[in-house]
């Protein structure tokens, strides 16, 4: 029952829980810039909302129809094309390269939108 | 009725200005019954309540064949949760007309997702009409995600690789086409290079006297281009029929009626069974309009289209299913 060691003991327990906790922090900071983010578009009376998006590389754009029509989601290019999508579908696209991705709606072709990747 | 008052200036908007007075003519006219028949006599459109008029033409009538559009089997939003019944209402009315009609046309949209399902619960429905033959075009709803594979297949038959076709009956040369394919993007229909060839060649021997019908799903004329109603390409396809001294284009889509006369051409769209659309600019999309459900079969109809052999037009009359 030497105090000082036990004050010692105890100092040297706080420093390692804090340098635990600061490393675990770090690494959930360096986590969050790892894992991409989400983005969502809305699809609702014949709009895609919003029309043009920007997202980062990596990104994951959900598209939801929340219209009371089915529509798609097809890119000019060929890019990425859904299956037809009916009310509360989605439709997913993880865009693993830069560049500006016209889309429109093949069922109704006047409906256009935009992702852009940097 | 203040919708029939502005459909009757809408028609009278888009009637051709030759020097020929008929806004005083047709105005003083009354809106008889469920239907008008337009009939065009020298190029000038007469009128006359339907009642009257249907007893006369009945005698005369050479055949008479009806069109119906926009069943979209599979539906069942607020705007129509039973679109089955009201395809039926369509089919009671078409056994109900003084003339039983000799086949339909369909101008498509006939599923909703392009199930098949959906076709097969159509063509069930349809046996029961007293017109036993039915001829379809496809609407973007029957095309979907396969290329059309699944319509094809089933209505394909007798059409070319494409689906368009054409067949004469008693003198009349119809034709079926398809604009729903290959869309693009900020486009409207399309007809597209190789179905204008085919009906070039198609209707190049033909008669100038012949009469003729082409029906497809997209309106072969600019209804409202902002909201894909209209045809890109259909003025080439107009130009191989300005020979023809009588031709009736018949349309959907639109899921209300609408006509425009353009010298020998008529333009004709149909309601649809299972729900009705805003008119041109009404709303801010030409998605499903709800009405109250007791005036639902009220926007909702067929179209009954008689020949009279002789005569240079064909006479369209629209009914509703109320």
């Amino acid at each position: 029952m030497n105090s000082r060691r036990v004050w010692f003991a105890g100092i040297t327990a706080q420093t390692m829980i804090a340098i635990a906790l600061l490393l675990g922090a770090l690494q959930n900071v360096a986590a969050a810039d790892k894992q991409p983010a989400d983005a969502a578009v809305k699809i609702d009376n014949f709009t895609f909302e919003p029309q043009t998006i920007t997202v980062h590389v990596g990104t994951t754009v959900t598209w939801t129809n929340r219209d009371d029509i089915p529509h798609t989601v097809a890119s000019v290019d060929g890019v990425f094309r859904s299956k037809v999508r009916d009310t509360d579908e989605t439709f997913s696209y993880t865009f693993s390269k830069a560049g500006t991705y016209p889309y429109y709606c093949s069922i109704h072709p006047k409906m256009m939108g935009t992702v852009v990747v940097q | 009725m203040p919708k029939h008052e502005n459909l009757i200036d809408q028609k009278l908007n888009d009637l051709n200005n030759d020097g020929v007075d008929r806004r005083g003519f047709l105005k003083c006219m009354a809106w008889a019954g469920t239907g008008l028949v337009w009939t065009l006599s020298g190029g000038i459109p007469v009128s006359e309540a339907f009642a009257a008029k249907m007893g006369k033409k009945a005698e005369k009538a050479s055949f008479s064949f009806v069109q119906i559009s926009d069943s979209h089997m599979g539906f069942n939003k607020p705007a129509n949760p039973d679109v089955v019944a009201t395809l039926q209402a369509a089919v009671s009315k078409i056994n109900g007309l003084a003339e039983p009609p000799e086949f339909l046309l369909h101008t498509g949209d006939i599923t909703h997702l392009s199930k098949p399902e959906q076709f097969d619960n159509v063509d069930q429905i349809l046996k029961s009409a007293s017109a036993k033959d039915v001829f379809f075009v496809p609407g973007e709803h029957d095309v979907l995600d396969d290329n059309g594979k699944s319509y094809l297949d089933r209505y394909g038959k007798n059409a070319t690789a494409g689906g368009w076709y054409s067949f004469d009956h008693k003198g009349v040369h119809f034709i079926g086409l398809v604009n729903v394919q290959n869309l693009k993007a900020g486009g409207l229909g399309a007809l597209g290079n190789e179905q204008l060839e085919w009906l070039e060649g198609d209707v190049k021997t033909l008669k100038h006297s012949t009469p003729i019908v082409v029906f497809a799903h997209i309106p072969l004329w600019s209804v409202y281009p902002d909201w894909g109603w209209g045809t890109q390409d259909s003025t080439q396809a107009l130009g191989y029929l300005k020979k023809f001294g009588s031709v009736t284009v018949l349309n959907g889509h639109i899921h209300q009626t609408m006509q425009k006369v353009e010298g020998n051409v008529t333009f004709h769209t149909a309601m649809s069974t299972a729900f009705p659309q805003p008119q041109p600019g009404k709303a801010d999309s030409p998605g499903p309009m709800k009405v109250p459900a007791e005036q639902l079969k009220s926007v909702l109809g067929i179209t009954d289209v008689n020949y009279v052999r002789g005569q240079k037009s064909l006479a369209v009359v629209d009914s509703n299913l109320a």
